[in-house]
């Protein structure tokens, strides 16, 4: 790891009481949801990770429980880090407080976790779906979404398939 | 060209009017100004002066729906763009008519899943259908040149009764 973010996850680690991972030389911090906010102010005004390079999910079901990792991937530019937080989230009613009032970045991106997981954004100014149009129902990149397969059409149940398909009528 | 029969030196040509209509309405086609995904690239290529469509009197693309005649489909249609496409359709003047431009937009393509629709024919209704992935501008051409043959074949007592 390096030196610089050594100290870093380290003061984190005494200061929140977590455990982290290094995978290739990166670091992944597993947190809290009630601590998350305030770990992300800290980074940003003591450490410099003044840039919140991407907010997404993983849904692990039905490998691991808690099913869904929030993913917070945080930059330093002027200090040339990367970090990674996670927080792990159960899959009955999964909430997380708005990152929104630290990095304004979040707003879209929690829309994104709202509508692709169903992850509830607590306290987030705009909580609606960004990506799928409205009155969708479900989350299309749970693991439990159905994947909407459709029949492919060949000669032999082309007729079977014509009479049931949805034209547009004019 | 619909010119039944030329009488002698007279300068004169008799024909049907359904024939006059439908050719005029071949020859003078504006396509809307539309890509949704990579078919536009070799829409815009058919187009321009390598292939040029305007041979085919489709001398310009039109931006707004409410001069032009064809809808090419030029693309995949996502479920949240079906409206819009519907609404494109909709605005357009009778008679109008779709090609449905690619795989993608016939029948979903690769596309087999939540966000895409399965075949734009579910949205508006598809005069040709047009494959490949993406198709080579020769073929979009092919596609407008089939639905001339649509267009020259169409009766007024069908118009009427629709």
């Amino acid at each position: 790891m390096d030196k610089k973010l050594e100290t870093i996850v380290q003061a984190l680690q005494e200061k929140f009481n977590t455990k982290y991972e290094e995978f290739r030389g990166e670091v992944h911090m597993f947190m809290s949801a009630d601590t998350i906010i305030e770990a992300l102010t800290l980074l940003r005004d003591k450490y410099d990770f003044e840039l919140l390079s991407a907010l997404s999910a993983v849904d692990y079901y039905p490998q691991q429980s808690p099913r869904f990792h929030v993913i917070y991937q945080l930059s330093s530019l002027a200090r040339n880090l990367t970090l990674q937080l996670r927080v792990p989230l159960n899959g009955d009613d999964p909430r997380i407080p708005t990152a929104t009032r630290v990095y304004e970045v979040a707003n879209w991106r929690e829309r994104e976790l709202l509508d692709m997981f169903g992850i509830t954004p607590e306290g987030h100014p705009d909580p609606r779906r960004i990506l799928m149009p409205d009155g969708t129902e479900g989350h299309p990149l749970r693991r439990d979404f159905p994947l909407g397969y459709e029949e492919p059409q060949f000669t032999f149940n082309f007729d079977e398939i014509d009479l049931r398909k949805p034209y547009a009528k004019e | 060209m619909g010119v039944e029969q030329k009488l002698g030196d007279m300068g004169i040509m008799t024909t049907t009017l359904e024939n006059v209509v439908n050719w005029s309405r071949t020859n003078a086609m504006w396509p809307m100004l539309f890509g949704l995904a990579c078919c536009a690239i070799e829409m815009m290529a058919a187009q321009a002066s390598h292939f040029d469509m305007s041979r085919f009197g489709m001398e310009l693309m039109r931006a707004s729906p409410r001069q032009s005649d064809l809808m090419i489909v030029a693309g995949r249609l996502s479920r949240k763009m079906a409206p819009v496409l519907r609404r494109l359709y909709d605005q357009m003047p009778e008679p109008k008519w779709v090609i449905a431009m690619g795989d993608c937009a016939s029948c979903g393509g690769v596309f087999n899943n939540y966000a895409i629709v399965q075949g734009v024919d579910e949205i508006v209704p598809v005069d040709v259908y047009l494959a490949g992935c993406p198709p080579r501008p020769e073929a979009l051409i092919h596609s407008v040149v089939t639905l001339y043959e649509k267009v020259k074949g169409e009766k007024f007592k069908d118009a009427a009764n629709a």
